[in-house]
């Protein structure tokens, strides 16, 4: 029984800790969420020694207070778990602000080892770093590294395994807050000793401080232990604010942070940090940044890129996602011939194979948005998109970001909202997340499209390309302005505070850009991909059973057999029953059944309106089968331009596919949401198509 | 040349200065004291968004970006004589 160490890697966004964690753990690695919330929880394992290291990739936070999801989770597993040893990263070349986060770790009483990450970079610019001193300073161990190529990584892991196993004493690193806190700190500090108040989990100063400083969590805590104690330090707490806010004109947590940074800035312009200028000195980064976030070249470029991400997760993708379904094609074609016909048959091929195929046609899809977004997020650029899209999209409520899940999820046509509400992590607010993924959906996907080129070329021959540059544009509309609507009501709340680090321009690691792929690749399979499978057989069965009694079916031909099937199954009636409310937009019950199977995946429009105008499903020649079905709609008198209009435009707003709200689930930790996109986009889509349709009638 | 107090929405790209005070409270002030800016930090302009919304700034070794509204919280000291 080897001894396990467990290591939990703490650190800024954007100071390498995901690089380290990759180059220490590989790709042995597990990701899950916390329970009940969206924050990701990354473990590894390594081997050294003959001792098994454990290491926990906390969520990067610029702070530990409790007020985001990252912050708390990362200061409750410190505080809950115990980590043998905490490894602070931190990026040596912007010292001053990482060690912000160092010493707030260092008040919490935890063992830390300083990674200064980056020092190839510290170098170039010139500058160097006392790290004896330093390390003396602030009396913790501190190993130099690059995470990217691996140095200083043998020194990091020895640095680990010795701190771990000679703790430190139990000297509490402490700083002065000013004479205004100081006095009062010490005061609650005793109280909170003799009343042994938490103290079992949290150093007593610690806790003065958080009393101070009005920390939600900890006066929650602090409340259920001793109401009258917890009274006590916030009435003391309110004496020092009283005072602070008289004197300073300010309050007593922005004292703590400004002499928290004082500390720091005093620390290393204490000889710990020298810089010579560097000949020609004007940084990379800073030259790039002209470039691309020029007022005219950098909006030209960030389209050129943004069509290029489209382009190269579409047609890439194109050919394994034809592999795939030939796979699984081929599979269907194999059952056939083992089992007999039947309802197993059906089962099995139909159903199973039928929702196995579904999930991993998009796994290609996936993959390479996954991929690009990563080589964006990874680069610096993503942070620069959000810059400069920024004043466009918070009109609506959105963020900068929410560009990417509109392109992804079909905003140039053609795209697919299964990897557009996916790439909607790399938004950290989660209002704006919401509306985000809430309106995805609206974009013109892949699947969407044959339903508009069939209609198209029935209708509007002549005007093919008028009529698809219309309904994109109606399509951004539309999530633009459902996402206002979404922000100013149920999504209510002021835009959450923009600040973001403008990373500087790096080259990405291909391992970190692989490892990144393929984790979330895996989760989408293990988590969304149950969900699609059970659901689309859960469609099957409803478009199957019951079956209509012999005598019905008796005399008719195969295809008259499929479509009085259809109408006799479950789906069938629920067609007919909507014809109570869907005659107000003009739909039959075969076009409500289309749509209803539609649900599954819109691709099934086509194949279930054909079954239900009686056309024989021919096998492998969809050509044939759409001009057949082509015919049939002109045929029907019915069908006039204008119901062909609103037929579109019901299929871009109405209910996602079943994929879809299965990712919507995943992403958003629960199927409130997802039953909410159904219910919520399918009434959007009738109230619209309904207006349409009345008020062409008219004219 | 004198000091004077602006906001800094009214800085010019490329221009110094040093934080004379934030009005910021609640999420905000605590976002903005999280990337390290405090009063008697100097920051740089670096630019504007292509559309003057939102600002990019230098400070303390490393480049952040907010909003003018967010800015606007953030009262900076230049160089230079009142105009």
């Amino acid at each position: 029984m080897s001894q396990e160490l467990v290591v939990a890697l703490a650190g800024n966004p954007n100071c390498g800790k995901s690089t380290l964690f990759n180059e220490l753990t590989g790709g042995r690695q597990h990701v899950s969420n916390y329970p009940g919330i969206t924050v990701e929880r990354k473990e590894g394992f390594f081997n050294f020694n003959g001792l098994r290291l454990k290491i926990v990739d906390l969520p990067g936070t610029y702070s530990l207070t409790a007020y985001s999801l990252e912050e708390l989770v990362a200061r409750d597993f410190i505080v809950d778990e115990k980590p043998h040893v905490v490894v602070n990263i931190v990026d040596a070349t912007s010292l001053e602000r990482h060690l912000y986060l160092t010493v707030q770790l260092l008040e919490l009483g935890v063992p830390v080892v300083l990674a200064l990450n980056m020092m190839d970079m510290v170098e170039q610019r010139g500058m160097s770093i006392d790290k004896e001193k330093l390390s003396k300073r602030l009396g913790i161990p501190i190993v130099p590294m690059v995470a990217r190529s691996g140095k200083g990584k043998e020194e990091l892991i020895r640095t680990i395994i010795q701190t771990a196993q000679n703790p430190r004493n139990n000297n509490i690193f402490t700083i002065s807050y000013g004479p205004d806190v100081d006095h009062f700190l010490h005061e609650m500090e005793k109280l909170i000793d003799e009343k042994k108040f938490l103290t079992d989990k949290y150093p007593s100063r610690w806790i003065a401080l958080k009393y101070l400083e009005e920390d939600q969590q900890i006066m929650e805590k602090g409340d259920a232990v001793s109401k009258e104690f917890s009274d006590y330090l916030k009435s003391m707490a309110g004496k020092v604010a009283d005072h602070i806010s008289k004197t300073l004109e300010t309050y007593p947590e922005a004292v703590i942070a400004d002499y928290r940074y004082g500390f720091i800035t005093a620390l290393l312009k204490d000889g710990i940090i020298q810089r010579q200028s560097v000949p020609g000195g004007r940084e990379l980064t800073d030259v790039l940044d002209r470039i691309l976030t020029n007022r005219l070249l950098g909006p030209i470029i960030m389209i050129l890129i943004l069509y290029l991400v489209y382009t190269v997760t579409f047609t890439y993708s194109e050919l394994p996602v034809e592999w795939v379904n030939k796979l699984f094609e081929w599979l269907a074609k194999a059952v056939n011939k083992v089992l007999p016909e039947g309802p197993l048959q059906s089962l099995i091929v139909d159903g199973i194979i039928g929702g196995v195929g579904n999930v991993f046609s998009f796994v290609p899809l996936i993959m390479l948005m996954f991929f690009c977004i990563a080589v964006l997020e990874d680069t610096g650029y993503l942070a620069r998109v959000a810059y400069m899209l920024d004043r466009i999209f918070r009109v609506f409520g959105l963020h900068g970001n929410s560009v990417m899940a509109f392109i992804i999820g079909g905003g140039i046509a053609g795209g697919c909202a299964v990897p557009g509400v996916m790439a909607t992590r790399t938004l950290r607010s989660s209002k704006e997340r919401l509306a985000t993924i809430l309106t995805t959906p609206f974009m013109n996907c892949g699947a969407k499209l044959p339903v508009y080129a069939m209609i198209i070329a029935t209708f509007f021959e002549t005007q093919r390309a008028q009529i698809m540059v219309v309904l994109t544009l109606f399509s951004w509309l539309i999530a633009l302005v459902v996402a206002w609507i979404l922000r100013s009501t149920i999504l209510k709340g002021p835009p959450t505070p923009f600040l973001l680090e403008l990373p500087v321009y790096r080259l990405p690691t291909l391992k970190g850009l692989i490892i990144h792929t393929w984790e979330r690749t895996w989760q989408y399979i293990k988590k969304a991909g149950t969900i699609i499978v059970a659901i689309t057989v859960l469609l099957w069965a409803l478009m199957s059973y019951p079956k209509p009694p012999e005598e019905m079916i008796k005399n008719a031909g195969p295809e008259d057999k499929n479509r009085i099937e259809l109408e006799y199954s479950v789906a069938g009636r629920i067609g007919k029953g909507l014809t109570l409310v869907s005659h107000l937009c003009g739909f039959d019950w075969k076009i409500n059944v289309a749509l209803f199977g539609g649900f599954a995946a819109k691709e099934v429009i086509l194949s279930t309106l054909g079954t239900a105008y009686a056309l024989g499903s021919e096998d492998g020649n969809e050509e044939a089968a759409n001009t057949s079905l082509s015919q049939r709609i002109k045929d029907d008198p019915q069908w006039t331009p204008l119901l062909a209009w609103v037929f579109m435009i019901f299929i871009m707003i109405y209910a996602p596919c079943i994929a879809t709200l299965a990712v919507i689930a995943k992403e958003t930790g629960g199927v409130k949401w997802s039953l909410f996109a159904l219910v919520f986009n399918t009434l959007v889509a009738f109230t619209i198509a309904t207006i349409i349709y009345q008020v062409g009638r008219i004219i | 040349m004198g000091k004077r107090i602006i906001l800094m929405r009214h800085m010019a790209e490329g221009q110094k200065g040093i934080i004379h005070s934030i009005k910021a409270t609640g999420e905000l002030g605590r976002r903005v004291r999280d990337m390290g800016l405090t009063p008697g930090t100097p920051i740089e302009i670096q630019g504007r968004a292509p559309l003057k919304d939102p600002v990019a700034i230098k400070v303390r070794d490393f480049r952040l970006t907010l909003r003018n509204n967010e800015a606007d919280y953030i009262e900076v000291e230049v160089e230079g004589n009142d105009s």
